[in-house]
């Protein structure tokens, strides 16, 4: 008997789709109501970071170069007090397969996914994961579907999502694209059914051990270019994967004394489920939107348990604007020499503000670029924003209102990343992890919410008024 | 009118407004969720027919048929007048091809 497709009824069956479209059970690593062992679940992956370095090395990922950015540095330092301004260098992921960092998380989800036999594989993403899982399953011979959230109710595509979608379609995928709305995950679970592909989820062990090896490459680069380890590594945070991941990698090359900093635009009063608000945006990722949601709520991904859990790693969030991007996008080309998605450099933009705190002998390293292309490039973008009546002007950034103007700095000096309160997003992960859960947290559990929060137990108690 | 196998974009409605029981805000809430794609056209049609394609992935798909040999015309834009600004002020302050 065919199985009824309608939206409760495949909804319900989510657990099923779940566990045959990942080929792993997340059962067996839940703990308690609200703990689980995180360790055990990276672990299953069976993969070390040696065979995840081969796996990317086959497939065109990884070992990309570590830029000096020696302008933008130099022009930081004419802003910071004498004796000021860290080198700034960029990883130039790029350079991987498909344009992003993104290969790494696909190389290793697709090769999983090929290992275990699946013919195909799916991701619902509207980013560069897209292209990356297409790319992927086009060297691995696997079939690929992508379900983007794409368009208003007036049939309006992001530009940036638009290109994504080519680009995917150019790399021998099929892409289903849809209106605003989470519903999507139901079209995902729907199809994943249908053909019994595996689930490339951004969030699967798979995907953020990829990672690792971004923030390994980092350490090793800078030791050999160098001779020490990174001061800070400035990393952009949207759902998580490369604070994570690029995090484990850093502790797994043993750089103990480097800080993690978290960066995304702030889009602070625009809803990330509204049709209207949707195309206010001019960037669609590496913001706040996903960014927050994400870190202070891991699970309510597509697959029952995230390995992407930025607060477990992340020593500060600092927040940046959709203007100042946009300028730094620009400073890139033009100061540096290289062209790259604006997306991306939202690290970049809160680096150039952070090496204004460090000594000049410092490293800061900004974890990614991306591709650029017909949309996804500040000029459509901008452009684009004009035309959805967003006011484009220069000034000083803190006149920034998401979905009312974008504020290019007047000056490279205006361009400030401000600090996010970290201490409310880990009280707001502690709470409404305890609260899903509904139970009294044991010991075990606050030592857990402790290691999900880079906290002790006294400061998860404090949290929960224990 | 559009041939068998043509390459084509089909748009249909997954679930009406009056169906998303999803937390929405009320904007969203109005819309119906559509949905796009692509394949082979399984059987001559006119632009408007509720039509079956076969997907890049061999899936049979079926909805309302909106354009035959569908292409991009995302671009880079029209001209912004602030970017040539930045340029010329950070190559000003960086003093690029030497102090005048």
């Amino acid at each position: 008997m065919a199985l009824a497709k309608d939206y409760a009824s495949v909804m319900g069956r989510n657990n099923e789709i779940m566990k045959d479209a990942l080929g792993l059970d997340y059962a067996e690593f839940e703990k308690s109501p609200i703990a689980f062992d995180y360790d055990a679940l990276m672990k299953s992956t069976g993969y070390t970071l040696e065979e995840i370095e081969r796996i990317q090395g086959l497939h065109g990922v990884g070992n990309t170069p570590l830029l000096e950015l020696r302008n933008i540095t130099k022009l930081a330092r004419k802003y910071a007090k004498p004796g000021y301004g860290a080198r700034i260098f960029v990883k130039d992921e790029s350079c991987n397969a498909s344009g992003s960092f993104k290969d790494r998380r696909a190389a290793c989800a697709v090769a999983h996914a090929k290992k275990l036999g699946y013919k195909g594989v799916m991701a619902a993403t509207s980013g560069n994961y897209g292209a990356a899982v297409a790319s992927q399953a086009a060297m691995q011979g696997l079939n690929c579907i992508i379900v983007q959230e794409c368009y208003d109710s007036h049939g309006v595509g992001q530009p940036e999502i638009v290109e994504k979608a080519r680009k995917c379609e150019a790399l021998g995928a099929e892409v289903i694209q849809l209106t605003v709305g989470p519903e999507l995950f139901y079209t995902f679970l729907s199809v994943l059914e249908d053909t019994g592909y595996f689930n490339a989820s951004l969030y699967s062990p798979f995907g953020i051990a990829g990672v690792e090896t971004l923030g390994y490459e980092i350490a090793m680069q800078c030791r050999e270019k160098l001779g020490k380890d990174p001061d800070m590594v400035v990393c952009t945070n949207a759902g998580g994967g490369m604070v994570t991941g690029t995090a484990r990698g850093l502790i797994k090359a043993g750089c103990t004394d480097t800080k993690v900093v978290a960066a995304s635009i702030d889009l602070t009063g625009l809803s990330m489920a509204s049709d209207v608000d949707f195309n206010k945006k001019s960037c669609t990722t590496g913001h706040t939107g996903f960014g927050v949601p994400y870190a202070t709520d891991p699970d309510h991904s597509d697959v029952p348990r995230s390995a992407a859990r930025p607060l477990r790693y992340m020593d500060r969030y600092t927040t940046t604007t959709q203007g100042e991007v946009m300028y730094m996008t620009e400073m890139l080309a033009n100061l540096e020499g290289i062209e790259r998605g604006p997306a991306g450099n939202t690290a970049l933009a809160c680096a150039f503000s952070l090496a204004q705190e460090l000594p000049e002998d410092a490293v800061l390293v900004v974890s990614e670029t991306e591709y650029t292309g017909a949309g996804k490039h500040i000029q459509p973008q901008l452009a684009f924003a004009k035309e959805n009546g967003i006011e484009v002007r220069f000034g000083d950034p803190s006149e920034d209102k998401p979905g009312t103007n974008v504020i290019l700095p007047s000056n490279p000096g205006l361009i400030k990343c401000k600090d996010a309160d970290l201490k409310h997003f880990k009280e707001s992960l502690i709470k409404k992890s305890v609260k899903k859960a509904g139970v009294e947290p044991t010991e075990a559990d606050l030592e857990f919410l402790a290691e999900e929060v880079k906290e002790d137990v006294a400061f998860v108690k404090a949290a929960l008024g224990l | 009118m559009a041939k068998k196998g043509d390459w084509v974009r089909i748009h249909s409605v997954v679930l009406k407004a009056d169906e998303r029981t999803a937390k929405l805000p009320e904007d969203t809430q109005k819309c119906d969720l559509e949905m796009w794609t692509k394949g082979f056209l399984q059987e001559d049609a006119e632009i408007g027919d509720v039509v079956t394609v076969k997907t890049a992935c061999n899936r049979l798909e079926k909805g309302t048929l909106i354009d035959d040999n569908p292409y991009y015309t995302h671009s880079y834009g029209v001209f912004v007048p602030e970017i040539i600004e930045i340029d010329k002020q950070l190559r000003e302050i960086m003093q690029f091809g030497g102090e005048e």
